[in-house]
């Protein structure tokens, strides 16, 4: 500020000092207001006569409209492990083990991974735009004049949603991606189709690798949806607070699966 | 009728999801449904177990019999101690057979290869090989012939 010369240089410093823990105040408000949505849409006993129908509404919404991009990315990827993975077996006279390394790769981390950023930019940002347009055009409020508690109504249905879609989509991911890895390993390549599977089958494990696999996509799918959705309720209500959010919740989900996976990986891979 | 076909749809989306999980057990982990085989026990000493795992490849004449359940330190003998589950309609291997530490091709796994005997007593649970040869050790045999031994 120009008023503040010579002198005054404390008090600016003090208003950064101030702003800093404002901002600080803030996160923990937004955290807070999150858990607390959490809780309200979660909590209570459900209605399955109400509910069910408006599930499998979202699981429509939510789970078979993003199986197009899951299932042809899978495939891609599938497909682009099993040219690098032989280019460079091949090089130790070993690409046999090539079916052992797509299966681990996929199963591991792509699987869980790739469909979660996939899932947070597909079904994601739908989500928190719907919602932030319905907070801006007043529809969650208009619900509570009539008694209709919106959490319920509007927000638990797409939570459990995205709950239940996330680890199936993750799986049918991780399957077509070995199914495009054997195209291109097998049928393309050349490699024995015998060595292809049962490589596989000795080193991956069904509780270490894939039910691991299927625990990481149930805790990306829970804070995608959540981040998501709060994201959603929470935005400011107007044209551009509902980009912001959608922006918004792109970026934290990505974060928070990328970091998340660190932090599974360590504790379900790592040998400490 | 909107509802009904959302509903269909939504099932057709959930049986895909449980059957790629299906898949990913039995076609890819190996996962065989009706719990586990029929085996029985044997151990094998080694002086160096190499780079061996547990879940291993136990093979007669390159034909898989078994799995190495778990690999351990003999505290008496300092050799390491493999116990392995064999497949229990493999019952006759003879009591002389040795067990050698092989690897598949030259960057895959280390396995144990069960080389025949010729004793008319077969191995019962618990037994253990008489004779064992320990995994192949590149440097120390670059080594050996280094120093011309």
């Amino acid at each position: 500020m120009p008023q503040q010369t010579g002198w005054l240089p404390g008090v600016a410093m003090i208003e950064r000092i101030r702003g800093l823990g404002a901002q600080g105040v803030d996160l923990m408000r937004t955290l807070g207001r999150s858990g607390l949505f959490l809780f309200g849409a979660l909590g209570g006993v459900p209605r399955p006569a109400v509910g069910l129908p408006l599930l499998i509404r979202q699981l429509y919404v939510v789970g078979v409209l993003s199986l197009a991009i899951i299932v042809v990315s899978g495939l891609f990827i599938g497909m682009v492990l099993g040219l690098q993975g032989y280019t460079i077996l091949s090089d130790y006279g070993s690409e046999d083990a090539i079916g052992q390394m797509i299966a681990l790769t996929l199963v591991r981390e792509l699987g869980p991974v790739v469909t979660a950023l996939l899932f947070a930019g597909r079904a994601g940002s739908a989500l928190t735009a719907e919602i932030g347009l319905m907070k801006a055009t007043e529809q969650l409020s208009s619900m509570e004049m009539m008694g209709v508690d919106p959490l319920r109504r509007v927000v638990a249905p797409r939570l459990w949603a995205g709950f239940i879609a996330m680890p199936l989509l993750a799986v049918i991911f991780s399957s077509v991606g070995i199914w495009g890895g054997m195209l291109v390993g097998v049928d393309w390549l050349g490699v024995f189709e015998g060595a292809f599977w049962s490589n596989m089958q000795q080193s991956v494990n069904f509780v270490d690798d894939v039910l691991n696999g299927l625990i990481k996509s149930l805790v990306f799918g829970f804070f995608c949806t959540w981040i998501a959705v709060f994201q959603g309720y929470d935005c400011v209500p107007t044209s551009a607070g509902i980009s912001s959010a959608t922006t918004k919740t792109v970026v934290y989900s990505s974060l928070a699966v990328l970091g998340l996976d660190f932090v599974l990986t360590a504790v379900m891979f790592g040998s400490f | 009728m909107v509802q009904r076909t959302t509903e269909f749809v939504v099932g057709l989306f959930m049986v895909a999801g449980f059957a790629a999980l299906v898949f990913l057990a039995l076609q890819v982990s190996g996962l065989t449904p009706g719990g586990a085989t029929d085996t029985y026990t044997v151990y094998a000493r080694f002086n160096d177990a190499g780079g061996l795992a547990a879940r291993g490849r136990v093979s007669m004449a390159g034909v898989t019999v078994g799995r190495i359940r778990e690999i351990t330190l003999d505290r008496e003998t300092f050799q390491a101690r493999v116990a392995m589950d064999i497949d229990a309609s493999v019952d006759n291997i003879p009591t002389d057979s040795s067990a050698i530490i092989r690897t598949s091709g030259l960057l895959g796994e280390q396995y144990i290869d069960i080389s025949v005997g010729a004793d008319e007593t077969a191995m019962q649970e618990g037994d253990a090989f008489y004779s064992t040869q320990s995994a192949l050790n590149l440097e120390r045999m670059i080594s050996n012939f280094a120093s011309g031994r």
